[in-house]
């Protein structure tokens, strides 16, 4: 881990670096702005060390020089004023929209992850990757521009200017003042890995508590509050102790890098005023006190800058942090491109499994040697115990995943060289597990067709006896569901998922237990409209309803991932095997 | 926010302290123009012809001594600060995190329905992120600021008695415009946030729903979606940090005519005789130290209005009251074990009784069979039994006592086994899943559960209790899940055990086994089913459709009066031939 480490680090800056390049007129501007500000500035300054001069004593006062000074000044605040201004609304550009890039492509990459990746990654921690990290890189990234330009420009000028005044205090200051830059190194380097730590801790925490939300109705029908407090109050502890860690060590930049520099003040003071009262000449002119001003009030100034730099050094740790775990996600691995692979245009629907094996891990085979022939219109129905493979066989006809080895094809094309959209397409879907999104229930029903008129989608609602129930809500068609459609009953969510399918009439369709949440009455009534659908299409049915499952063409029984027995209902019952053990079990 | 603050309880010391140690290191920090003046006035004494005859040089290395241990104890008091400070914001919000959890734990069915997860998930993560690091920075900063500059103007009124004007308008100019912008910010900031909280739903639903959203070809649409949200959120935070970005350019423009104003006003008292040179320099240190304190404060500003926003909606969440109604202990009735006594059930006000006028009873040990059509209100009616929602009229009493009782409500979730309709299962090992029935389960016990739900040979095959469970219970397929869950509801061996439709990812053979299985079981059953099959034999049917009771007896009484239920049986008896 160690030795990778550091030239991953220049991947994820030269990574950061490409993002920011994206606005460079922004970045461009910024950096300009900050040349003027700095200059602006610096010379506020010298115009108040130069008036003090002109207030030596009583009756020693130069009030004329004082007024020209002062139109200086206050010009000189203006353009600083202004230039700041405009810096920041550069820098704010700059920063809101590359984490708005990077989630852009994050989610982007979300899409095209293979779904092996988002079965096997806890949600929740790839919500944090792509909200809290991008945040906090947001944060680190706005620190940097803001004050990392300015500060670093504040240092040179302060420090040309100080060479030139008086080179003595100069070069003092320009030899004491890298020690604050080596301490505010050592502590940065020093708490790096406990930012790791709580940043760990904090994506564990996240997927913990995600879990215990989605399943909380289900902790408290079982009372097992206090076994998820004492879960989360550990990992609680864990994450308070590491971000006390963090939190701390970190804060220590600043005293430190402080306290060098009030010595360094306090050195300039000695010097300078010693200077003065010598009256050592400098470029030809006496030190006075007020150069000794200007002297003090850049050291102040400059240390400012340090102070900054240290503190957003840890800032950009932290972000950098982040910026590793986004980037992490932009770079696991995608699913095959489809680049180069043909359209499969509208299918007929012919399906043919050749010798396919497959499994999720490779302990455990599953599907073995299938091969299985299925010609254009036929109603296919699987059956079989639970836990027997008919999902998969599902998952690797919309090719969710890849098999392992044989191929299945489409109209005689592999599916792996024909495109995943144009494959999709020809499939109509319904799962058991609904799933459906915020938004209005019209939304949810044109996910298939999304130009689908009015006419269309309430003529597909009544085939799907959804009609009745969606009139009777709030709004009818224009109600707004909530998040995963929570106040509908399972029922009335597959309803939904089955009038999505209505509405856009694929070649192909895949009922998996499409009606297992439904009650029989419904399911008698819609399952006219299914006939109707199904009619001419290449149909795949997991079902447990015999009903479904007598009047389909094929009956493929599976068992163990393999299946066992293959025919028409009549035939599997003379058969007496498998099948009619299931099918008899019934009462 | 009051809410918020009631956590700084446990950590005032730490609280106190933090901001404590950094007064005096600004103390320090005060007396530093001071000093520097006397140098100039004092060590350099008279400037006569621009020259210093009587400089006092041992004075002034005095004085720059005193400077560095000013500088040393500054540290020493700040890295103090600096421990204290984060202690308190660490330790502050993980007891908010802690309260978060357990007050998210604590809503009822019904609030959570309405609250939706990503909130709570931003809520308890990236919400109390930012809130620690504002009360980190607060601790450290906020009560500085104010001190170095109220400090400072008290040293001005010291030094020269007639600045003090010039200082406290400067002081109220600069203090109008820091608020002005504060006020502005903290409701914008709470817009983009809730934007943020879209963006949020946005990812969370694409990883839920990959399937669906493949199986549509939606992905482009989607991506448009989060587009647009995502560049809502950038507008919206683009033109927060601009308005926010106002106050430092301006707090420097103010300092600096301030600064202005006092060299003059003191250029005329210097001229008089009344002022020395070296105060004139004290008091510009003094002002410029308020603008470097000021710009560090804006910058906190920012910070910690975020903060607050976040705090606030933390706040929302702490505060909300579960919506369950819990009544005070009552008379003890003489009556069936089980009684729904004329019950109604309104999810939101205004909205159709979900549940309208239903009365039944159960004798112990009775199998009740819930049966109806699809959004019919079986969940809800068994929902009620457990008190996982309140009923709008009527009540739901277990051996005579009102389940709203106080006294009731920790032991009836222990006695009631529930078999939710959707099969949720935690990562971690099957054991601990197990566990959650009964704590102190023996293997045996565990065994006999799964293997009444007729799990014990997958899960004997898959390598017996401790095999790994993902997230979510990924690495079983629906009937296997069902039939665990069925397995976890068995292992606290209930009074009351409710099956909520638990068998519809099971086939008819698994079913029916699990069925027999249950009914050996001494306890009484709720079963809600679609199939007529999964509950002609209980002791009772109660018959729902859309929400009202339409039938209530055995499978025989229902087969003569109840037409609904007839055309239930009918619809899944006649083709399949029972």
């Amino acid at each position: 881990m160690k030795r990778k480490e550091s030239p991953r680090k220049r991947g994820t800056l030269k990574r950061i670096l490409r993002y920011v390049g994206r606005y460079p007129v922004a970045l461009v501007s910024s950096v300009l702005l900050a040349v003027v500000t700095v200059a602006a500035t610096l010379w506020i300054p010298v115009l108040f060390g130069d008036a003090i001069d002109c207030i030596v004593g009583a009756g020693k006062v130069d009030f004329d020089t004082l007024k020209t000074i002062f139109i200086k000044t206050a010009c000189a605040a203006l353009v600083a004023g202004v230039s700041q201004w405009l810096m920041s609304l550069c820098n704010n550009r700059i920063s809101c929209n590359v984490v708005r890039d990077i989630r852009k492509d994050a989610f982007a990459k979300l899409g095209a992850l293979p779904l092996q990746y988002i079965d096997t990654h806890s949600h929740g921690d790839t919500v944090s990757r792509v909200i809290a990290d991008a945040d906090q890189f947001s944060d680190g990234l706005l620190m940097g521009f803001t004050q990392f330009f300015t500060g670093l420009m504040t240092i040179l000028g302060t420090i040309g200017f100080m060479l030139l005044t008086n080179w003595k205090i100069g070069l003092i200051v320009v030899v004491l003042t890298p020690l604050s830059v080596f301490v505010a190194r050592f502590v940065a380097t020093h708490t790096h890995k406990f930012f790791v730590e709580q940043t760990g801790t904090r994506g564990e925490q996240t997927a913990f508590v995600e879990e215990a939300i989605a399943g909380l109705k289900t902790t408290q029908a079982f009372a097992h509050e206090d076994e998820n407090e004492e879960t989360f109050d550990k990992i609680n502890a864990r994450l308070e102790k590491a971000s006390l860690k963090a939190t701390f060590y970190s804060s220590l930049t600043n005293p430190s890098t402080r306290f060098i520099n009030n010595i360094v003040y306090a050195v300039v003071a000695l010097v300078g005023a010693i200077d003065v009262a010598n009256g050592t000449s400098v470029l030809g002119a006496a030190f006075t006190v007020g150069g000794l001003t200007k002297f003090l009030s850049y050291a102040n100034q400059y240390t400012k800058p340090f102070n900054e730099i240290s503190g957003v050094v840890t800032e950009l740790k932290s972000a950098f942090t982040c910026a590793e775990r986004i980037f992490e996600l932009l770079d696991a691995e995608e699913e095959s491109s489809d680049t180069g692979n043909a359209d499969l245009g509208n299918a007929e629907g012919r399906v043919d499994l050749q010798s396919v094996y497959f499994s999720y891990t490779k302990e455990r085979k599953l599907i073995e040697n299938l091969s299985l022939s299925v010609p254009r219109g036929r109603r296919v129905a699987i059956v079989g115990r639970t836990g027997s493979g008919k999902t998969t066989l599902i998952n690797l006809l919309m090719r969710f995943y890849d098999v392992t080895d044989g191929a299945v094809k489409i109209d005689g094309n592999d599916l792996r060289e024909i495109t995943r959209r144009s494959l999709r397409r020809n499939y109509g879907m319904v799962l058991q597990e609904t799933w459906l999104k915020k938004g209005t229930v019209r939304e949810n029903l044109c996910m298939g067709k999304p130009n689908a008129t009015d006419e269309e989608i309430v003529q597909a609602a009544k085939a799907a006896r959804a009609h009745g129930f969606i009139k009777r809500m709030e709004k009818g068609y224009d109600t707004e569901l909530s998040e995963e459609g929570g106040g509908l009953s399972e029922g009335q969510k597959q309803l939904l998922c089955i009038t999505r399918v209505m509405l856009c009439l694929p070649p192909m369709l895949i009922l998996d237990e499409a009606t297992s949440s439904i009650d029989t009455r419904t399911e008698r009534k819609i399952s006219e409209a299914f006939e109707t659908l199904m009619q001419g299409r290449t149909t795949f049915i997991v079902a447990h309803r015999l009903s479904t499952i007598v009047n389909a063409d094929t009956i493929l029984v599976m068992e163990n991932g393999s299946v066992v027995e293959q025919g028409a209902h009549e035939e599997l019952l003379q058969r007496n095997g498998a099948y009619a053990q299931l099918y008899y079990a019934k009462g | 926010m009051k809410k918020v603050f009631s956590y700084f309880k446990n950590y005032k010391w730490q609280a106190l302290l933090g901001p404590l140690f950094k007064l005096l290191e600004a103390t320090f920090e005060l007396l530093v123009p001071f000093i520097v003046g006397l140098i100039v006035d004092r060590g350099l004494g008279e400037n006569i012809g621009g020259a210093y005859p009587n400089a006092d040089i041992p004075f002034i290395v005095k004085m720059c001594l005193v400077l560095v241990a000013f500088a040393l104890f500054g540290f020493l008091f700040s890295v103090i600060a600096q421990y204290f400070a984060a202690r308190t914001a660490t330790g502050v919000s993980a007891d908010i995190r802690r309260d978060l959890f357990r007050k998210i734990q604590s809503l009822s069915y019904k609030d959570l329905d309405r609250l939706g997860s990503a909130t709570m998930l931003t809520r308890m993560t990236s919400d109390v992120d930012k809130l620690q690091s504002g009360i980190n920075l607060a601790l450290r900063l906020f009560l500085r600021s104010p001190f170095i500059v109220f400090g400072a103007m008290l040293t001005a009124y010291f030094i020269d008695p007639d600045s003090i004007g010039i200082f406290a308008i400067a002081i109220v100019a600069l203090a109008i415009v820091v608020y002005a912008v504060m006020l502005i910010c903290m409701p914008l900031y709470k817009k983009t946030q809730g934007k943020l909280d879209e963006v949020t739903l946005s990812t969370r639903e694409n990883l839920t729903g990959a399937r669906v959203i493949r199986a549509f070809c939606r992905e482009e649409e989607e991506r448009a979606i989060f587009d647009k949200r995502n560049d809502a959120l950038n507008k919206g935070r683009k033109f927060v940090g601009g308005i926010a970005a106002i106050t430092n350019p301006l707090t420097y423009a103010l300092v600096n005519g301030a600064i202005i104003a006092l060299i003059w006003s003191s250029g005329l008292q210097v001229q008089l005789g009344d002022l020395s040179q070296g105060s004139v320099i004290a008091l510009y240190n003094l002002m410029s130290q308020i603008l470097i304190e000021l710009i560090k404060l804006a910058n906190l500003i920012v910070t910690v209005t975020k903060a607050a926003a976040c705090g606030s909606r933390i706040s929302s969440v702490l505060e909300m009251q579960p919506s369950l109604q819990v009544s005070e202990d009552g008379e003890k009735r003489d009556e069936p074990f089980i009684v729904y006594d004329r019950v109604c059930v309104r999810y939101n006000e205004g909205a159709d009784e979900a549940l309208r006028n239903i009365s039944f009873t159960a004798e112990r040990g009775d199998t009740v069979g819930v049966i109806g059509g699809t959004g019919s209100g079986k969940t809800t009616l068994v929902n009620l039994l457990p008190h996982f929602y309140d009923t709008s009229a009527g009540e739901v009493r277990i051996e005579g006592r009102s389940v709203n009782e106080k006294g009731m409500q920790t032991r009836l979730r222990e006695r009631i086994g529930v078999v939710p309709q959707k099969a949720v299962l935690f990562k971690g090992t099957l054991r601990e899943n197990l566990l959650w029935g009964k704590k102190d389960a023996t293997d045996e016990e565990l065994w006999n559960a799964l293997a009444l739900a007729r799990a014990d040979g997958f899960v004997r095959e898959k390598g017996g209790l401790d095999i790994p469970v993902e997230q979510g219970g990924k690495n079983f397929s629906g009937g296997q899940k069902q039939r665990l869950t069925v397995a976890r509801a068995l292992v606290r061996n209930p009074e009351i055990l409710i099956l909520d439709d638990s068998s519809s990812a099971l086939d008819y053979a698994t079913d029916a086994e699990l069925r027999a299985g249950v009914k050996t079981l001494d306890l009484t059953a709720f079963i809600v089913s679609q199939r007529a099959s999964s509950v002609m034999h209980a002791d009772k049917i109660v018959v729902l459709d859309e929400g009202e009771a339409v039938g209530v007896g055995t499978h025989e009484e229902l087969m003569r009066d109840c037409s609904v239920y007839r055309e239930i049986y009918f619809s899944q008896y006649e083709k399949e031939g029972a």
